[in-house]
């Protein structure tokens, strides 16, 4: 118990001390890393995301048959691959069949990957937990059903859906495995969705294995940049959604 | 005449695609088409996973799926992935073995005894050790955590019982057992959450009849709570288990990065190596397609693993789920 809060707050230390030390300059700072984390955030989602929530509405709305058991059970075994798998997957696909260099979209369709059955799942257990009398009262209106779905239960259900998005994306920001052999890393800002790309995670990583101290000091203020908005992320949704229950 | 014919079956046509073309029509096969995108992730992986390994098993056969030689120098490659393997299985069971019993621990903790202020932060925090990236649990504990494991545990249980053969050899911090402690730390959160869920289901009628029997706190929690909640917190044991096996980054960083037959893991102070880490640090500098296709393999062979662990967790947890009788829910 006591060793939680206490690796927490060690864990702090060393990042703060040498954080600060570092801006958002470019070769000589994490500015492309930023940019890059930033980049594939934007790009998964904008892949992901739509994705993911419609597949979570047709398992919600229209899922009492068998196609639909067999799309939960997979979106189930999807989530737990192991991330690196997924990076292979990325790489045989996109790396070597479609674009033939390391390139950002690689990294962003491998985080794609993980990220959309985890959307599908948290939309449709928030959908889920809207109750039918509001699907119910919206069809005696005389809406048809998508109309239903879109206008009514949608928003009902925003607040989860929100949550748990929110949450993925947090997860997907920190993920490094599948960037590795995907976007490769570079020193520079972006530069084409088809070339290699830097990333938070991946500097991280790189950074402390170097020997030299300042690389090192390189990768804890990168650290501490990508802490700060995993955890940001994840307290700004805990606590949006306590306030919600609250009430 | 004709014209007027093929307007009117054109029209009758068109009357019947907009009759069936509805929005609700649209839209439920739309979705479902976009739902089917878990089976086009799920084929894909699968395909190039297999199609990437054909080479390595072709030439190696069983050999590489027992097999410990690790040799990358051309015209020499021989290829074996049991040490990875085993490596896995041992980091895994080590952070079972240690993560388990810390988060049963938690999670009745915050469900049975601590008091209704302290549950809510203390929960917070274990929920925010999830959220931390594995990139930094491995940067922490290569910089800051396995200083503490080297100095506190493994020198002194090196010097004194040296002698038991997993405690042989001289420990510089690298090696399974700090990446074991470091998985355990990583599944915590998992394993404690789900336990909590669990733990708190658990209906107060089973605790007060056993209280009104005469029993202890304490047995009441051993006996009668964990006990109703065994297969609950079985699955939550095994969901921790999957996400230790495919743990890559901290391991990676942790683990010593050994290959071929050193890599076998006989002692918990020697460097090793793990499926995923393997890969992670060896595939961006694999050359030739022989080696890329060793990398793949060991790829496959992680899958396979971790989905067998996924799916024999879910089939068990049902029919624990079944079998259970007399809850009156």
């Amino acid at each position: 118990m006591l060793s939680i809060l206490w690796e927490v707050i060690a864990r702090g230390a060393p990042q703060l001390s040498l954080g600060f030390l570092l801006n958002n300059n470019s070769n000589g700072g994490i500015g492309p890393a930023i940019q890059g984390t930033l980049i594939l955030i934007g790009l998964t989602s904008l892949i992901g995301i739509p994705v993911g929530i419609l597949s979570g509405i047709y398992l919600a709305e229209f899922g009492n048959n068998k196609y639909a058991t067999t799309l939960r059970s997979i979106n189930d075994i999807l989530t737990e691959f192991p991330s690196i798998v997924v990076g292979i997957t990325a790489y045989g696909v996109i790396v070597i069949a479609i674009i033939g260099s390391y390139s950002a979209i690689a990294g962003a369709i491998a985080l794609s990957f993980i990220l959309i059955p985890i959307v599908a799942r948290t939309t449709e257990e928030s959908l889920k937990l809207v109750p039918n009398s509001v699907r119910e009262a919206s069809l005696a209106l005389g809406a048809h059903k998508w109309r239903t779905t879109l206008s009514v239960v949608l928003p009902t259900a925003k607040a989860g859906l929100l949550t748990g998005t929110l949450l993925a994306v947090a997860r997907i920001a920190g993920e490094t495995a599948p960037l590795i052999m995907t976007i490769l890393g570079n020193r520079y800002f972006f530069q084409g969705l088809n070339q290699p790309m830097a990333a938070l995670p991946l500097e991280i990583w790189r950074d402390s294995l170097q020997p030299q101290a300042s690389m090192q000091a390189h990768g804890w203020g990168a650290a501490l940049i990508l802490i700060l908005m995993v955890l940001s992320l994840n307290i700004i949704v805990r606590l949006a959604s306590r306030g919600r229950l609250k009430r | 005449m004709d014209n007027a014919l093929k307007q009117f079956h054109l029209h009758k046509f068109f009357t019947i695609i907009k009759s069936k073309l509805t929005g609700d029509f649209i839209f439920k096969n739309l979705a479902a088409i976009i739902a089917a995108s878990a089976v086009v992730i799920l084929l894909i992986t699968g395909w190039v996973l297999a199609t990437g390994s054909v080479p390595v098993v072709q030439k190696f056969g069983a050999n590489f799926f027992f097999g410990s030689a690790w040799n990358p120098v051309e015209g020499r490659e021989i290829y074996g992935a049991l040490p990875y393997v085993m490596g896995t299985l041992v980091t895994s069971g080590i952070a079972l073995l240690i993560g388990v019993p810390l988060s049963l621990g938690i999670a009745v903790f915050l469900v049975e005894m601590s008091p209704r202020t302290l549950r809510v932060p203390i929960g917070y925090l274990v929920e925010l050790l999830a959220a931390v990236p594995s990139v930094i649990y491995g940067l922490w504990g290569l910089f800051i955590f396995r200083f503490w494991i080297l100095d506190y545990i493994e020198k002194p249980l090196s010097t004194y019982l040296g002698w038991i053969p997993i405690f042989s050899g001289t420990p510089f911090g690298l090696d399974i057992f700090t990446a074991g402690i470091i998985l355990s730390i990583m599944i915590i959160p998992t394993v404690a959450s789900i336990s909590k869920e669990v733990i708190s289901a658990v209906p107060n009628n089973i605790r007060e009849g056993a209280y009104s029997i005469g029993a202890t706190k304490w047995e009441v929690i051993r006996h009668w709570v964990i006990n109703y909640g065994r297969s609950g917190i079985f699955g939550a044991v095994i969901l921790g288990l999957g996400r230790a096996v495919g743990e890559t980054m901290a391991v990676s960083m942790l683990i010593g990065n050994a290959t071929g037959p050193a890599a076998m893991p006989t002692s918990l102070f020697q460097p090793s190596q793990t499926m995923a880490s393997l890969i992670a640090n060896g595939f961006l500098e694999a050359t030739g397609s022989l080696q890329v296709a060793a990398y793949i393999g060991v790829g496959l062979i992680l899958l396979i693993v971790s989905l067998l662990i996924n799916v024999g967790a879910g089939i068990l947890v049902s029919r624990v789920l079944k079998v259970k009788g007399g809850a009156i829910e």
